[in-house]
């Protein structure tokens, strides 16, 4: 489908506000939880799983609107570099939304525990009990949500370059105004 | 990145610049203290478990608490007695489920004589066949010395060994008791209790308060302990600083240990938060079946050596009622079981497991 408005599509636009508020708080929650002994631990730890999950489901759908619905095209004036670190962070983003839950769910998985997104609603396996690979992929839910933090920032920042340093439509393109409106 | 412009020419671009830093500098700002980096009076996990190795030393892939004791596997035969009172699997009638647990004396000091404290520890993994489970650790008193993770805390921080003497400072001691008078009823059982010479002959109490949900959706504060079958022994004197191991290997030679699950139902208003206060003794009771102990292993290659025994992982029926306690355990279970599986996986950063755990290089 050939975009015309320079927008992104409605549904590309509803998911990532919709995304962007879950992940943030997926970000928030996570440090929250495993900084606590108190009983928000238990119940930030309870919204973090199912939270998870549903941002991995939303994942899915989302790389299938963005194939469907490719994006407007970034400003024909924005330097390469700029471009390049444009599309190399949105990769960077659509990877790590999908690879933080994968990571929970496995890390779990090694780790033994049942993996309960409720009080009755269980997942399976995806990964064999192995203390090993547990503390490895522990660790790992740790860095990779760091780095998603730094990039999820940088993002913010450079979205709000275009929209209050270059006023160029990018980040009109994701509010849903037209250009020059 | 553009040059920022002279605010004279274009002085929107300066408000602009700011509010470009400050977003992603605010958003960094909230993290940090979310996160505990920027709150460090918090009490955290990490604080918890820095101080159980404060007051032992390192001592690579063992737990952090509880760290010397020995696996045991069996299985749970319900009663069905429980089952009005909780839709878990595992209190279905004639129900057998299969568990792992462990047996401990808590301490960080793996090497530990068992003498060295009069408690003792159950832990058992219960998996049901629907794939859920149920975790307890449980210890062999009625109460516990402190209600919150703070005081335990505090407690922990008292008892820490003086450089010089290697021991707590008894005055330090003296002084948590005094700032703790929830601590009497645990005290008061300490000083008649005798480091018993069997894990097979003691009772085991959660201690924490739950709530079972039973299949009319009916919730019940509820309190659990194991209540051993097995006889004293001769009481012949104890002759190694292993002896429990020992014990346990001969008794389970001649057949099978076993414990009755006996359930305490709360009256409205029996407190659920508080783990030093037992409940009056006339509280309905119910007899959920028998756990059957059949072999043993050593913990440095047995199953329960890899298994995180936190207290809130629960079948659906059985959920963690307001004791502040069962949190903290989580989160600092979930910190030790963290550190002593990076020290198996050789993590960079990590302290080095010794190359076997050879009773020789005991202290
Ligand atoms: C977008 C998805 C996710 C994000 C952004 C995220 C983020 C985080 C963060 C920041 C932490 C704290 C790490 C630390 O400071 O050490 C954490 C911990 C954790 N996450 Fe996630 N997570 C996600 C998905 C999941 C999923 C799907 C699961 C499981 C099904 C999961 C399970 C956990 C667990 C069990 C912990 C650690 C709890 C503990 O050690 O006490 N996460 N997560
Ligand atoms: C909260 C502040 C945020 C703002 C102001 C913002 C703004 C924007 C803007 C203006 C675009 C369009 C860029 C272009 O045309 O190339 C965009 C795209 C994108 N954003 Fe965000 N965003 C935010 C948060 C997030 C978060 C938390 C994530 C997820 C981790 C995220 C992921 C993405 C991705 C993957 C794209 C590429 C377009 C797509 O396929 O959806 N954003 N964002
Ligand atoms: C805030 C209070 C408490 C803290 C911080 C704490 C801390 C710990 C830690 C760090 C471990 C090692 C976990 C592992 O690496 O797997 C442990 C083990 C254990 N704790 Fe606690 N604990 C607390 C309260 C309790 C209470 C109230 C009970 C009794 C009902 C208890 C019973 C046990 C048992 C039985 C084990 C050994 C589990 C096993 O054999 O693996 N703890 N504790």
């Amino acid at each position: 489908m050939k975009d015309t408005t320079g927008l992104f599509a409605l549904p590309a636009r509803v998911l990532h506000w919709l995304m962007a508020a879950m992940i943030l708080a997926m970000l928030f929650i996570g440090v929250g939880m495993v900084a606590s002994v108190s009983e928000r631990h238990a119940w930030l730890l309870r919204i973090h799983k199912p939270l998870g999950i549903a941002i991995l489901l939303l994942a899915v759908v989302r790389l299938a609107v963005r194939l469907h619905y490719p994006p407007p095209p970034l400003p024909a004036d924005l330097p390469m570099p700029q471009k390049l670190a444009a599309h190399a962070s949105h990769w960077l983003l659509y990877a790590l939304m999908i690879a933080m839950p994968l990571v929970g769910w496995a890390m779990l998985s090694a780790g033994g525990y049942p993996v309960m997104l409720g009080d009755s609603l269980r997942l399976p396996a995806i990964f064999p009990a192995n203390p090993i690979a547990f503390a490895v992929l522990r660790h790992l839910h740790t860095w990779l949500a760091m780095l998603l933090f730094l990039t999820v920032l940088a993002h913010m920042a450079a979205a709000l370059y275009h929209g209050l340093i270059r006023r160029d439509g990018v980040l009109a393109s994701m509010v849903g105004r037209r250009r020059g409106a | 990145m553009p040059e920022s412009p002279t605010p004279k020419k274009r002085p929107h671009h300066l408000g602009a610049w700011v509010l470009i830093a400050a977003v992603p500098a605010a958003c960094a700002l909230a993290f940090g203290y979310v996160g505990g980096w920027l709150a460090p009076q918090r009490l955290t996990p990490k604080r918890l478990v820095d101080q159980f190795e404060a007051n032992a030393g390192v001592h690579p892939g063992y737990r952090r608490n509880h760290a010397k004791g020995v696996c045991v596997a069996g299985y749970f035969q319900s009663s069905g007695q429980a089952a009005p009172y909780s839709m878990a699997q595992v209190f279905a009638p004639g129900q057998r489920t299969p568990v792992v647990g462990r047996f401990a004396i808590p301490g960080s000091n793996p090497y530990a004589p068992d003498s060295s404290v009069p408690i003792r520890s159950m832990a058992l993994r219960f998996t049901q066949t629907n794939g859920q489970q149920w975790r307890t650790g449980m210890n062999s008193m009625p109460v516990f010395p402190v209600a919150t993770p703070q005081a335990f805390y505090e407690q922990l921080q008292a008892q820490q060994p003086d450089p010089a003497t290697g021991k707590p400072d008894p005055k330090k001691v003296a002084a948590f008791f005094a700032a703790h008078p929830e601590t009497a009823a645990f005290r008061a059982w300490a000083k008649t209790a005798k480091p018993s010479a069997s894990f097979a002959t003691e009772s085991y109490w959660s201690l924490d308060a739950f709530v079972f949900t039973g299949p009319d959706g009916q919730r019940h504060a509820v309190r659990w302990r194991m209540v051993p079958q097995s006889a004293d022994d001769d009481g012949a004197a104890p002759t190694d600083a292993d002896y429990l191991a020992t014990d346990l290997r001969q008794r389970l030679s001649h057949g099978p240990l076993r414990w009755k699950l006996v359930v305490t139902l709360a009256n409205p208003g029996d407190p659920t938060d508080d783990a030093t206060r037992a409940w009056p003794t006339d509280r309905p009771t119910v007899d959920a079946g028998t756990l059957v102990v059949e072999s043993e292993q050593a913990q440095d290659s047995g199953p329960c050596r890899d298994i995180n025994y936190d207290p809130t992982v629960l079948p659906n029926g059985i959920a963690p009622s307001d004791d502040p306690l069962l949190p903290a355990r989580s989160a600092a279970y979930a910190d030790s079981y963290l550190r002593r599986t990076s020290e198996e996986a050789h993590l960079p950063g990590t302290a080095s497991m010794p190359a076997k755990a050879q009773p020789e290089a005991r202290q």
